[in-house]
């Protein structure tokens, strides 16, 4: 176990040191760091009872959660009466085989897809491939890291570590063989190629694959909000339509989504509603002009059951609208590749461990600093810090933190406990440390402080400690 | 508690923190002179060291309990605890009484012993409502609001409702001065490179600002801001808040030389 985590630390660490190195990710962060926090507190400030309908969104999603059961049998009840399918996948590998034979059964050459951070949870673009697929992104920031061959590194912004002059050079890359030959380099333009160069997918594709913000168990819809309408096109225009979702996306009612929907769009970017707010509720009827011959939603579990009843039931409420990455400063700093796995952020650093195993991220709950500006802006009030605590805690229960940290912490612990010997034994580095720093008021090096010494000074300690200062002076305290 | 007659002082135990402690003793000393001129009677119980964050963020709840008792019992008997950070005044008054979960009675006096624990700042603007601050100091000031003072105890007019009666002082406010500085305790060292983009950026903004100094309320804080600002041979200079409101500023800042003999 020690051996699997040093190994993932060396990794993790390195991840970093590319990340901070990265001209163009930095650019690119700083660039959309403030716009997002701006926009949000805007949205915020404009809406009163913002906070009262945060605990309500917080609310309803706790109510699902404890009627889990409930609400997806009735949920699959109503998408079966409407004439849609419902599968159950326990797995990443069973959703993928499952989306798999729908796409052979209805003889489907090209896939297109929506953005889905749930199929990017269970690699499902790989998979479809494997069985001669063609997969076409739809969402722009998922189609510009597809040209890329990156996953995405952002749960609603999936490209925004890249600048736009990359974004240009991709551009003119992939789509000049295509007849666009200008190197088109403002935001508009660029919009404009890739929906022009989609279009032709659109028409083309056989099958439709979408994720879902929603699933409401009233009616067996599933709803998509998006700023770009591609969910529309993608759910409509081919012959067969798949919902993929975690079970912990359903809610109960259409009135419970207008709550959601009022915080879910003022957390992630601001506005008062997403651009697009799209509900299906199963296959073409007869009376419909258009829509899907036929309509699957395969519900992944893949873990999310097994955080039920437990501590971290609360992650389960998450609405993935982005808002605690955008305020996280480790995240703004490092970007979302770094985390290692396709949730990144506060979120991300909580899920990654509970999806995929406690051993197999211990870095990401610790990389923290704890500042808790994540939970402070949660629009269904998950504790994230909280969690990420209790993830440390778990970890050193479980000895998953290097022996030698843990002997660190244990004689540390000893000694603080024993403060007058402690008050000791630590004059004698102070005086130390005082000594050699001579007055300049900052060692340029420590012993095992190299990470704060090569970059900061390490401002100096005082001859003598407080506490020793003060029982020497007023003998009268003893 | 205790309630109490008027003319009967109040007795405040001074946790000191390790920081406070070791690297900066002006600020304790700061705090005794803020709480007597408050007419507090102020003790200082000998056996205190640190609050055992370190431990409680690395997930040990073992030692973080054996600590936390140390701590509870050592204060058992005045009548408020106050705290020169926001951080530590957090672990002892939100943290504490989550780690007897299991066992009642302690469960209890940590309660207890968390509704008698006050920040600095929160107690002399709200609890004693401190008048009649006898500091000046010239210059424009910035302040860096730390996040668990900030998001867990709401302090952020305290301070600067208390610094307006410093003479001289005027405050510039920092863009971004809710953002994390990147200390984080043993973060800084763990993750030292992320740590260092932190307060980079973190100082560019106070460089900035123009302030000719950045006052806080949590000394860990404080010498992440300040050791950055050195090593740049940036020119603004750090306190803590404590250190200006007792006028105790004619010393070397945190991270500055000794002035020559
Ligand atoms: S954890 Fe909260 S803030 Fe983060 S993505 Fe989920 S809902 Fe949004």
């Amino acid at each position: 176990m020690s051996e699997i985590s040093s190994i993932q630390r060396v990794e993790f660490q390195d991840r970093v040191r590319t990340a901070l190195n990265d001209v163009n990710l930095q650019r690119a962060m700083a660039k959309a760091k403030s716009g997002f926090v701006d926009k949000r507190l805007e949205a915020k400030n404009a809406l009163p009872e913002f906070d009262q309908i945060r605990d309500a969104a917080r609310d309803i999603k706790d109510h699902v959660l404890s009627n889990l059961d409930t609400y997806l049998e009735l949920y699959e009840e109503k998408v079966i009466e409407n004439g849609g399918y419902v599968h159950w996948a326990r797995d990443a590998e069973e959703a993928c085989s499952i989306i798999a034979e729908i796409c052979k059964a209805s003889g489907a050459r090209t896939v297109t897809k929506g953005k889905s951070m749930v199929s990017e949870e269970m690699y499902l673009n790989p998979a479809l491939e494997a069985v001669g697929m063609e997969v076409v992104e739809t969402d722009l920031g998922e189609y510009i890291v597809q040209l890329a061959g990156e996953a995405p590194s952002h749960i609603i912004a999936p490209a925004v570590h890249k600048t736009r002059e990359q974004i240009t050079d991709l551009f003119h890359e992939h789509h000049s063989p295509l007849g666009y030959t200008d190197r088109v380099t403002q935001r508009e333009a660029l919009v404009n190629e890739a929906r022009s160069v989609l279009r032709e997918r659109f028409v083309s594709a056989d099958v439709g694959i979408t994720g879902a913000n929603f699933l409401v168990a009233e009616t067996g819809a599933n709803v998509i909000v998006t700023n770009e309408g591609n969910g529309d096109l993608t759910s409509s225009l081919p012959k067969v339509h798949i919902v993929t979702a975690g079970i912990e996306k359903v809610i109960p009612s259409l009135e419970d989504l207008s709550v959601l929907l009022r915080v879910l769009a003022r957390s992630a970017t601001g506005q008062e509603f997403s651009a697009y707010t799209s509900i299906y509720s199963g296959p073409r009827r007869p009376e419909d002009g258009e829509g899907p011959e036929a309509y699957h939603v395969v519900l992944l579990d893949n873990g999310r059951s097994g955080m039920l009843g437990s501590d971290y039931q609360s992650m389960l409420r998450c609405i993935r609208c982005g808002a605690c990455l955008n305020h996280c400063p480790v995240y703004g700093a490092i970007g979302g590749h770094a985390y290692g796995w396709i949730y990144p952020g506060p979120m991300g650093s909580v899920l990654t461990p509970l999806l995929n195993g406690f051993d197999s991220a211990v870095d990401l709950p610790n990389a923290c600093t704890l500042n808790g500006r994540c939970k402070e802006v949660c629009p269904v009030r998950i504790p994230l810090s909280d969690l990420l605590l209790k993830h440390r805690t778990e970890q050193h229960e479980r000895k998953l933190t290097s022996a030698t940290s843990r002997w660190i912490l244990t004689a540390w612990a000893w000694l603080v406990r024993r403060p007058r010997f402690y008050q000791a034994v630590m004059s004698i580095p102070l005086w130390i440390m005082n000594r050699v720093s001579r007055g300049s008021g900052g060692l340029r090096w420590i012993p095992f402080g190299r990470g704060w010494t090569n970059t900061r000074d390490f401002p100096a300690p005082s001859r003598k400690s407080f506490l020793r200062q003060w029982y020497s002076q007023e003998k009268g305290h003893e | 508690m205790k309630t109490h007659q008027s003319n009967s002082p109040i007795t405040v135990g001074l946790f000191v923190t390790c920081l406070a402690d070791l690297m900066r003793p002006q600020v304790a000393f700061a705090a005794v002179s803020l709480l007597e001129h408050a007419q507090c009677e102020v003790r200082v119980p000998r056996g205190q060291s640190c609050c055992g964050q370190p431990a409680l963020n690395s997930g040990d709840r073992a030692n973080s309990i054996e600590i936390a008792k140390q701590v509870i019992t050592e204060f058992s008997d005045v009548d408020y605890v106050v705290v020169p950070s926001g951080s530590c005044a957090d672990t002892l008054k939100n943290k504490y009484p989550n780690l007897f979960s299991k066992d009642m009675r302690w469960a209890r006096r940590a309660q207890k012993f968390a509704d008698k624990t006050w920040e600095l700042t929160k107690f002399l603007y709200e609890k004693v409502e401190l008048k009649e601050i006898d500091a000046a100091l010239d210059g424009v000031y910035t302040y860096h609001d730390s996040c668990t003072g900030l998001r867990e105890l709401s302090i952020y007019e305290q301070p600067r409702e208390l610094l307006k009666q410093v003479k001289g002082l005027r405050l510039k406010e920092l863009k971004d001065s809710n953002v994390c500085c990147g200390f984080g305790g043993l973060f800084s060292l763990k993750y030292s490179n992320i740590s260092t983009h932190l307060v980079s950026d973190k100082c560019t903004e106070i460089c900035n600002s123009d302030a000719d100094m950045v006052l806080g309320g949590d000394l860990g804080c404080l010498l992440n801001i300040a050791g950055r600002l050195r090593r740049d041979n940036k020119k603004a200079r750090v306190f803590h808040i404590a250190e200006v409101l007792a006028g105790m500023t004619d010393g070397p800042a945190i991270g500055d030389p000794e002035e020559s003999q």
